[in-house]
């Protein structure tokens, strides 16, 4: 296939996307994964597994008895000096929750391909955003992927951002759950020489535990004298990793002929509308506003690749040339004031110059399908807003009885 | 006092870069009764020197001598398990 | 943009048939798609599975609505499924049945496009001495719309298959795929 110019020796293979993030972490090779399976993600840790088992990789495989172990072994691990890795979903994510802080606090960089579910209840396996989007506020990078391609890439750019000696956070590198974990598309896969060059061997930036020449004491309590000064470090990091990470995936682009950004803004130039989402979603709005566009209608997308840190600035000069905008979140915040995208947005839109009409749909929640249809509806919406400068709800919901 | 460090100049992520650094941390002042060794009746067995909770009793060549007062708390621990009576617990001033 | 739906029961290979359509259309330098829709996972189950190929990458990600070709793997699903629904003027339909195309015509009431039977699990039964009518289904689906040649597919099963299952069973595939493709009734 190779219909864009890969770098020689890439193979395109027919692959889900959970195999696809699998082949990155075989290519990786990390020091340490430690794992525990969850539907839609079992794939993922299952294709590792083997690897391990098939001696392809030199991974210490950690097979836990619950996510919560899981994300502890990984501290553990990264603590002690070694590249690690883990993969999860929903209630996985959940059960992780309080060491999921306690890793970006110590300022660990695991790796964590996050296949999007919904969050019980009731128990639901298929996608939405309402796991990750929980754990928004936890410290971690967060990268979403609209693709199976997208995965791939995103989880070894994701190794070199989280271990970048000016950011050192977790990363979690979400995908779809089913809609692209589970389907086959052909994924070029890079050759593992370049993919190993490029993340490069791992020097831990920090002392690490198994140095007994050196001791060190990691997780100490941390109280009212010096708790606040750390959590300020935090905060700095992200800060920081918003002029980092640009510099991470130029090389990246580079060294692999891609185009990866903070954000993807798809025939933004001379929109009138705009429609802004995640993941999945954005391809096949992609293809609705090639549809449109050939009616003459000056519809765009901007499609926000990396979550955290939200790329506020480029946010805003991409949709402050639009008249209306429509967030579709995948999750629900009960904020009563819609999705946590569309709160993030609208909330970086205010210090925008020119404020345009912005609202919000939530979508897809528990795997609903989304369709073309769906989303040429909210650009009449948009269009509409946009030429009588009245916007009927903020809220909207799409596809619910 | 000494003036605390700001977030530009700890180490990131909680990280204590040394072992030992609860040494600075002179917990002595925390005493309201600071442990007195009579040397005359001491018998050198260091029940005092195993059970010390803050490795507080100080011990050279085998003989007990004395306590490291910068880091005693004066729990009393000493005193009660001498099996001599040799520890007395005073009022600190 | 070629887009197929398939329906089947868990257990009778329409996911496999699905993902194995566009891993042959892939090795033809084709754009690929394949995904099921994923309900109740268990064996007897009516599932469908979806394969789109393109030449221009594929970016649309939900499922097919309007499928150029359906092909049912069991026939007794016609009772209980709309299996032409979304089904265009020029839609083809592939059944695995003995009756012919006619028959299942009237009893869809299906006047447009293309209805084509073969009796796949029978096919399968004699080559493989099993029920399962997916691979044969392959073969009957390249005769009525040749996205991907017959020799792509049996090139994709020798590729996938020999290692795994050994030159007996991958030859009995082959048998079945060139049968269906010999036997298939279109009306």
């Amino acid at each position: 296939m190779a219909k864009t110019a890969s770098i020689p020796g890439t193979k395109t293979l027919p692959l889900m996307g959970d195999q696809a993030v699998a082949e990155a972490m075989r290519q990786i090779d990390p020091d340490v994964v430690a794992a525990y399976p969850i539907t839609p993600q079992t794939e993922i840790v299952m294709t590792f597994a083997q690897f391990a088992a098939d001696g392809k990789v030199d991974t210490e495989m950690i097979p836990v008895e619950s996510e919560h172990s899981a994300m502890s072994a990984c501290v553990g691990s990264a603590a002690a000096g070694a590249r690690t890795m883990t993969a999860t979903s929903a209630n996985g994510l959940a059960l992780m929750w309080e060491i999921v802080y306690i890793a970006a606090s110590t300022r660990l960089p695991i790796v964590m391909p996050v296949v999007n579910r919904a969050l019980s209840g009731p128990i639901n396996i298929h996608c939405d955003h309402s796991d990750t989007m929980g754990a928004r506020n936890s410290g971690w990078l967060q990268v979403y992927s609209e693709n199976a391609q997208e995965a791939y890439e995103n989880t070894i750019l994701g190794m070199r951002i989280a271990e970048h000696k000016d950011i050192l956070l977790p990363i979690m590198v979400c995908q779809d759950g089913f809609i692209t974990s589970h389907a086959v598309e052909g994924v070029e896969i890079f050759p593992d020489e370049a993919v190993k060059k490029f993340v490069g061997e791992y020097k831990p930036v920090m002392p690490t535990l198994l140095n007994v020449d050196k001791p060190v004491t990691y997780g100490p309590l941390d109280l009212q004298d010096f708790y606040f000064e750390h959590k300020r470090q935090q905060s700095e990091a992200i800060k920081n990793s918003l002029a980092i990470i640009p510099e991470v995936i130029d090389e990246f682009n580079k060294t692999f002929n891609r185009k990866h950004d903070l954000v993807e803004e798809y025939k933004l130039d001379d929109a009138d509308v705009a429609i802004l989402v995640l993941s999945s979603t954005a391809g096949t709005t992609k293809v609705v506003v090639d549809e449109l566009r050939e009616k003459g209608l000056k519809v765009g997308l901007l499609k926000p690749c990396f979550f955290r840190p939200f790329p506020k600035d480029r946010i805003v000069s991409a949709l402050s040339k639009v008249k209306a905008i429509a967030v579709l979140d995948r999750a629900e915040a009960f904020s009563g004031c819609g999705g946590p995208l569309y709160e993030e947005v609208k909330s970086v839109m205010y210090d925008a110059k020119v404020r345009p009409h912005l609202i919000n749909y939530i979508f897809g929640l528990g795997g609903r399908d989304i369709f073309k249809e769906d989303i040429a509806n909210v650009y009449k919406d948009l269009l509409d807003i946009a030429k009588t400068g009245k916007v009927k709800d903020q809220l909207n919901f799409i596809g619910v009885r | 006092m000494t003036e605390k460090k700001g977030w530009k100049d700890i180490p990131i992520g909680g990280l204590i870069a040394e072992a030992g650094t609860a040494k600075e941390y002179k917990t002595g002042d925390w005493r309201t009764f600071r442990p007195v060794v009579d040397h005359s009746k001491c018998i050198n067995c260091l029940q005092c020197w195993m059970y010390c909770p803050d490795s507080s009793v100080l011990v050279e060549d085998g003989k007990m001598k004395g306590f490291d007062y910068d880091h005693c708390k004066g729990c009393g621990i000493c005193a009660s398990i001498c099996p001599v009576k040799c520890i007395k617990m005073e009022k600190e001033e | 943009m070629f887009e197929v739906r398939w329906h089947g029961r868990g257990g009778q290979g329409a996911k496999t048939a699905s993902q194995f359509l566009a891993e042959a259309a892939l090795e033809a330098d084709k754009y690929i798609q394949a995904f099921p829709e994923y309900g109740p996972e268990r064996a007897g189950a009516p599932i469908r599975t979806y394969t789109r190929i393109d030449d221009a990458p594929i970016n649309v990600h939900s499922p097919v609505t309007n499928p150029e070709a359906v092909v049912v793997i069991d026939h007794t699903l016609l009772a209980s499924i709309d299996v032409t629904e979304g089904l265009g003027e020029d839609g083809i339909l592939v059944v695995n049945t003995a009756d012919d195309p006619k028959i299942i015509r009237e009893r869809l009431n299906f006047k447009k496009g293309t209805v084509a039977t073969v009796d796949a699990t029978k096919i399968s039964l004699d080559t493989l001495g099993i029920p399962m009518p997916n691979m044969p289904m392959l073969g009957a689906l390249a005769k009525v719309k040749p996205i991907v040649p017959m020799d792509s597919l049996i090139e994709r099963i020798k590729h996938k298959f020999l290692k795994k299952i050994g030159e007996e069973k991958t030859n009995a595939n082959i048998e079945g795929i060139k049968r269906a493709y010999e036997e298939i009734v279109v009306g």
